[in-house]
């Protein structure tokens, strides 16, 4: 019985590991790719090897093209929009769940009713007022419609309704007023939930690339998703380049699923209740 | 009449609220309505009006037509054929995700060695963005390059044309998807796998089951709840795939991956057919709309509350 106990055991670890290597693959492929030497990208059976790597891709990238430009233009957005998200999530969920008017559940339902508005169906709507007010080739344009997440609203609610409304009549007796429980006891305590939903928020936004392709066409404004796809538009054939491009485009969300691969999850899983 | 009073006690001490508390509520709430009547009611509104107006070149409503585009959505061919391409894609996306991560879920729930390693390089390809995505499979289906075409030769059988052929290029696209779909979905899958209570597994284990058995008569039927889940989700999202389609295939060949959300992005801004192009929005989003009431009302009731 043991016996047949181990067998499979080892069994499930060479399947698991195949596996393994047939979802990792790709990365890897694009990795060695970029660092490969251009003359051996078209030969054709590939061949593999380690000597002569370059990191030459990574320097003509930035030289070729403004990639820096669109770094800088995707970590702005992709900053500004979160940090507002978690602001706008942290005081309507504060205002929803520690004041007793009767409006505030109908205005909650408000706000879970844009969940039921994808932005995929309104894109049209959008863009022509945003190019009404005159934001085509903004950063405005592309961080005010990222600026609520109803979801994270929804999220840090639930987090913020089981602290006890104790410590809340507590610090009121102690003269503390609401707003002040809100930024020095309030959100300290909910740290493990602001992260989780701050992960989600930034990949989701580092990682969107339609809106701002509606946007913007203007290299100054535009962001490193547009960035790669320009990238491999433009230089169809110089796949080292492309791969330098993808791999240095991937590496933040990359260390973020490293470092934060639970929390990463975590919002994931309650992320996908928006639908 | 006891009641009365205390009701009447309770209205009192309500109205007696100090105004600076009403205020800092408004003051806490307002920013989010603001943004969300700015960038979601009112672009929905838009997008609305917009669908019953002929519009110019650039969008400006010129001329009232009432429910002409959605009459013309009905009978055009090339609506019809965008239809059933992201009914296509939806079905065979959904499918091929969900077996692929509950067949994840199962080897990574059984592991004893290294689970939790290989629960991290399964969710791997959820680190890349949708572009990254198409982007590296681009390279890896690239006719001249092809790393998977040379695999596929060695193994005797022919060059096979990944998104060039009209046949094949909505298969690819979702294969491409299902990368970094199935991981998502043995994320969801394997928390519902934990959560089947062992003593079932064990019953079972005695009974000297074997693997398939357990899984088709014990496992499943506990798990429908998360797989209905799963399943409504991956729906939703499959209707607005946009990004693998743009950067790989424009739509092509032959229109044979214009999915929806494509199709609409055409008809705005390269048809100009704002009008159309809002209609076909405003078919998407009563789609989607159905599908996000049916994910509130019933999934979500029998997967957390059971």
């Amino acid at each position: 019985m043991k016996k047949r106990e181990k067998l499979k055991n080892v069994q499930l670890l060479i399947l698991s590991t195949l596996i393994a290597l047939i979802i990792c693959f790709p990365i890897f492929y694009i990795l060695y790719i970029s660092i490969e030497p251009p003359s051996k990208v078209f030969s054709y059976p590939p061949q593999f090897s380690l000597s002569e790597l370059t990191f030459n891709n990574f320097v003509e990238v930035f030289n070729l093209t403004p990639f820096l430009r669109f770094i800088v233009n995707s970590l702005i957005v992709a900053i500004i929009s979160c940090l507002l998200q978690v602001i706008f999530a942290c005081t309507a969920a504060f205002a929803f769940t520690f004041y007793n008017y009767k409006v505030k559940d109908i205005l909650f339902l408000i706000v879970l009713a844009t969940i039921m508005i994808p932005a995929q169906t309104i894109f049209i709507g959008n863009y022509l007022i945003i190019r009404s007010l005159g934001f085509l080739n903004t950063y405005i344009a592309l961080i005010l419609p990222n600026a609520v997440s109803a979801f994270g609203i929804f999220f840090i609610r639930q987090y913020f309704k089981t602290i006890p409304v104790e410590f809340f009549e507590a610090a009121k007796i102690e003269g503390c007023s609401n707003i002040n429980y809100l930024v020095k006891i309030l959100i300290p305590l909910s740290k493990p939930a602001i992260g989780s939903f701050l992960i989600y928020s930034f990949i989701n936004i580092w990682n969107q690339y339609m809106w701002p392709l509606l946007v913007t066409d203007k290299d100054e404004v535009r962001t490193v998703q547009l960035g790669i796809s320009m990238l491999q538009a433009a230089e169809q054939q110089n796949f080292g380049l492309i791969a330098a491009g993808v791999i240095i485009v991937i590496l933040p969300t990359f260390l973020i699923f490293l470092l934060g691969h639970n929390q990463l999850v975590k919002g994931l899983m309650a992320g996908a209740l928006k639908g | 009449m006891e009641y009365v009073y205390e009701q009447k006690i309770t209205t009192v001490k309500k109205r007696k609220k100090p105004p600076k508390e009403i205020l800092e509520f408004i003051i806490l709430v307002l920013p989010t309505f603001l943004l969300i009547t700015l960038f979601t009611f009112f672009p929905f509104f838009k997008t609305l009006y917009t669908s019953f107006w002929a519009t110019d070149f650039s969008g400006n409503p010129k001329r009232f037509v009432g429910i002409t585009y959605y009459v013309e959505l009905l009978n055009s061919q090339d609506f019809i054929n965008s239809f059933i391409v992201t009914l296509k894609y939806v079905g065979f996306n959904t499918i091929f995700s969900i077996i692929g991560g509950l067949i994840l879920a199962l080897i990574v729930d059984n592991s004893k060695i290294f689970a939790k390693l290989f629960n991290v390089l399964y969710t791997f390809p959820i680190s890349l963005s949708s572009a990254s995505c198409a982007i590296v499979w681009g390279i890896l289906l690239n006719p001249s390059v092809s790393i998977i075409n040379y695999l596929i030769e060695r193994m005797g059988l022919g060059k096979i044309e990944w998104l060039t052929d009209p046949k094949l290029a909505l298969l690819s696209i979702v294969l491409i998807n299902c990368w970094q779909n199935i991981p998502f979905n043995f994320i969801f899958l394997l928390a519902g796998l934990q959560n089947i209570p062992y003593e079932l597994y064990e019953v079972s284990n005695i009974d000297g089951a074997n693997f398939l058995y357990k899984v088709w008569k014990i496992i499943l039927p506990l798990l429908t709840p998360t797989l209905f889940f799963v399943l409504v989700i991956n729906i939703i999202d499959s209707f607005q795939q946009f990004t693998i389609v743009h950067i790989l295939t424009s739509g092509g060949p032959v229109n044979s991956t214009k999915l929806l959300v494509y199709s609409i992005y055409q008809d705005a801004f390269f048809n100009f057919k704002f009008g159309r192009a809002c209609a076909e929005s405003i078919v998407l989003f009563v789609i989607l709309f159905i599908l996000t009431v049916f994910q509130f009302k019933v999934v979500e009731k029998k997967v957390f509350y059971q």
